[in-house]
């Protein structure tokens, strides 16, 4: 199958239609929360929580013995939150800092799932088969039911989004203020939190423990690049991430042995290195074409004032001087001469050059701001 | 125990040693999630490695693989550098990348050879003795028993030819590079350590063993000691004991490891974190709630200090007066009272000499400010702490 079947199919396929949509849903969720996760630092939070939600995911099959994904879901969701809480436990009251909580954390209750995933596949009811879909994601997996109940979270979660806007985008950039305001922080945090677990716990059938975080922070992270306005980037992050899951269920579904999960998540990757390098306002190569652009204009004011100084001590400033007095000056070339000449500062005669009154003008107010710097 | 099982012990203990000490200063340098994102990204080193050797212990398979952590730690730096984005944010990005890559390598290259995911992630000690290196036909032994090895003697080569340089440089950089010891090849040095420590384990134990390996322990020590070298001891018995432990129990519940290796490290650390001397959840609990009161108790002794008139000393005035609950009030009361502080006459409270000499000690610091200072005075007063 190549990509333009996958896009005639993707309308009247059951399988296709409900991957795409499903893969899209959780890229769009994850793209709104995420941008959270990464504003407030908590990029990391994502990879903790994820590997964390495995054990709860393990018990919830152990206690109920049934594959319902919805039960196992919840036991991933508790379990999720119990990680995260007790990462906040251990860096507010303990001296181990943050990255040291995250992996710990992580690491043991990612160890202690695959204790107990190794236990289940050792019983003697064979119907465990399937849990491990949960380590690296099956989004062929995805059932009708399971995108409903991610439209209903998405819901939930742009519901609450939009009702507790000013509080969430207050805390995220002055948390000290937010207090002196009045509000309930803890509660707005842990609302925030909630929503991140529930949407990485979402995730998890889909793209699995190991790449969850990448979902949770690269369209967030990309949408940064192109904005400074919060609500702004949660669009984007949103819509970036929906694009991610789409292009990336399309290409794995035209190649095969291809899963779902690494490659919406090295098309979130692609997303974030364009970004990175073309957005117009913070990107890589716009700033290194901002440097070479300021780094001329200031070889030219060198020039310029250089060129002043000199005209300086005599009293007919428009006195010519040989170009090659010049010659020794770091920043000359022919085409900074040629560049002041076209903007009338210089007139050029022969070897000689001379100031106009008007670049005379200009080099004097030089470097006291009285000029448009934009040369 | 059988000759396998003496040999799982071993392997498994050595892996904790050599994660245990780069994990150290890891964990003291703060970059403890760089040795997740290493563990993940050599996935594609891995592959890699295992097409140009087809051999998953081959010394150039753990270069290969090693040199992809580093350029891990390097594609990191590089992204924060920039300034688009938080570091975390950079590993966040960079590591799951990079696994995605190693994935869709196995998937479309290494169907029919034996590679797959779960065993770079998980590891399976419980084989590690099957894989035999014979040498001149000899058989000397686990192949994974030797690689762990070599890398355990590098690292403690390296730990105690650098010892002074790793310290310096963790504890104060500006220092190190002053004194002449490059920051930036310790860095690197380090970050080396951890990658081969990570691919020379991984085969044994699995990735996400490995991090644990290197945190928890770690982490277990530093909540006991502020001393690096009894938290480099400290970290390696952690590691050792969990090992052992780790592989009974695993042989008793007949489930993974390295899964219950971890566990075991998880329940260590949480015992730790709950009853640790002086820095456990338990201790911290109630050094807050002793110095609420003895704060109280201040207040209460300066208002009296400031009052002379009676009815400002009456007990059940003063109740109201500072807005106390009864049991608060009481439990200060008392506290003072127990330190000879006050006394009560006909319900009416007054300074004794000692509560005054406390109180004028006391608005001393308040004026200066010296954090240091409150704590010896209250060693000089006090008979009992709150």
């Amino acid at each position: 199958m190549d990509l333009q079947e996958y896009f005639s199919l993707v309308f009247t396929d059951y399988t296709l239609r409900t991957i795409t949509l499903g893969t899209a849903i959780l890229g769009a969720v994850c793209g709104m929360l995420g941008s959270f996760a990464v504003l407030r630092k908590q990029s990391l939070l994502g990879d903790a929580i994820s590997h964390a939600a495995l054990p709860g995911i393990a018990i919830a099959f152990l206690i109920t013995g049934a594959k319902d994904s919805n039960v196992l879901l919840i036991g991933a969701l508790v379990s999720g939150l119990i990680g995260t809480f007790w990462i906040r436990g251990i860096i507010s009251r303990t001296h181990l800092k943050s990255d040291t909580a995250l992996g710990l954390i992580l690491s043991i209750f990612f160890g202690f799932g695959m204790l107990l995933l190794t236990f289940i596949q050792k019983q003697p009811n064979a119907n465990q088969a399937g849990l491990d879909k949960y380590l690296f994601g099956q989004a062929a997996t995805l059932v009708e039911s399971d995108v409903w109940l991610m439209a209903i979270v998405t819901g939930a979660c742009l519901i609450v989004l939009l009702l507790f806007w000013k509080e969430f985008k207050i805390l995220l950039f002055d948390a000290d203020y937010t207090k002196t305001l009045g509000f309930n922080t803890k509660f707005i945090d842990i609302l925030i939190t909630v929503f991140i677990v529930l949407a990485i716990v979402l995730g998890l059938q889909t793209v699995g423990v190991v790449l969850m975080s990448a979902m949770l922070l690269a369209p967030a992270a990309a949408a940064r690049q192109w904005t400074n306005s919060l609500g702004v980037m949660v669009f984007l992050a949103a819509l970036f991430g929906a694009f991610a899951g789409v292009f990336g269920t399309a290409v794995s579904a035209s190649q095969n042995n291809l899963s779902t999960g690494p490659v919406i998540v090295i098309v979130a990757g692609v997303f974030v290195l364009f970004s990175f390098i073309f957005s117009p306002s913070r990107g890589l190569l716009f700033k290194q074409i901002r440097f070479i652009k300021n780094r001329r204009d200031l070889q030219l004011h060198k020039t310029l004032a250089f060129m002043y100084h000199i005209a300086e001590t005599h009293d007919d400033i428009t006195h010519p001087h040989a170009v090659k007095i010049l010659n020794n000056f770091q920043g000359f070339t022919r085409g900074t001469l040629q560049k002041l000449v076209t903007k009338n500062y210089v007139i050029l005669i022969g070897n000689q050059w001379s100031l106009t009154q008007e670049g005379f003008k200009t080099a004097a107010n030089l470097y006291n701001q009285q000029t448009s710097n934009n040369e | 125990m059988s000759n396998a099982q003496i040999e799982i012990q071993l392997i498994a203990s050595l892996v904790a040693i050599a994660c245990a000490i780069p994990g150290t200063f890891l964990v003291l340098r703060k970059m403890a999630m760089i040795s997740d994102a290493i563990s993940h990204s050599i996935l594609p080193g891995i592959v890699i490695g295992f097409f140009i050797t087809q051999d998953l212990n081959s010394p150039l398979l753990i270069l290969l693989a090693a040199l992809t952590g580093i350029i891990t730690v390097i594609l990191v730096e590089y992204i924060q550098k920039t300034g688009l984005v938080k570091e975390d944010t950079a590993i966040g990005l960079v590591f799951p990348t990079l696994f995605s890559i190693g994935v869709i390598l196995i998937a479309k290259n290494a169907n029919d050879v034996h590679l797959d995911v779960d065993a770079v992630l998980l590891g399976e000690l419980a084989f590690a003795p099957f894989d035999r290196l014979m040498m001149a036909g000899m058989d000397v032994g686990p192949k994974s028993l030797w690689i762990i090895g070599s890398i355990l003697i590098i690292t403690i080569g390296l730990l105690f030819a650098f010892f002074k340089e790793l310290k310096v440089s963790t504890f104060d950089a500006g220092l190190a590079s002053a004194l002449g010891f490059s920051p930036v090849i310790m860095h690197y040095g380090l970050m080396s350590v951890a990658s081969v420590t990570t691919v020379g384990a991984f085969d044994a134990v699995g990735a996400i063993l490995v991090v644990a390996l290197m945190i928890a322990p770690a982490a277990t020590a530093y909540l006991l000691t502020t001393d690096l070298k009894k938290m480099l001891t400290y970290a390696i018995s952690f590691g050792v004991f969990s090992a052992i432990s780790g592989y009974w129990v695993a042989h008793w519940l007949d489930a993974s490891i390295a899964g219950s290796i971890t566990t075991m490290l998880g329940l260590l650390f949480f015992v730790v974190y709950l009853f640790a001397p002086s820095k456990g959840l338990i201790a911290v609990i109630y050094r807050e709630k002793r110095q609420r009161i003895e704060v109280s108790l201040l207040t209460f002794l300066l208002h009296l200090g400031n009052h002379k008139e009676e009815e400002e000393r009456h007990v059940n005035h003063l109740n109201e007066h500072i807005n106390w609950q009864k049991v608060r009030s009481k439990t200060v009361l008392e506290l003072a009272i127990k330190n000879n502080m006050i006394s009560i006459d006909k319900n009416i409270v007054s300074l004794t000499k000692k509560g005054k000499d406390f109180t004028t000690q006391a608005i001393d610091y308040i004026i200066t400010n010296e954090d240091a200072q409150i704590e010896h005075m209250k060693d000089d007063f006090f008979l009992f702490r709150g």
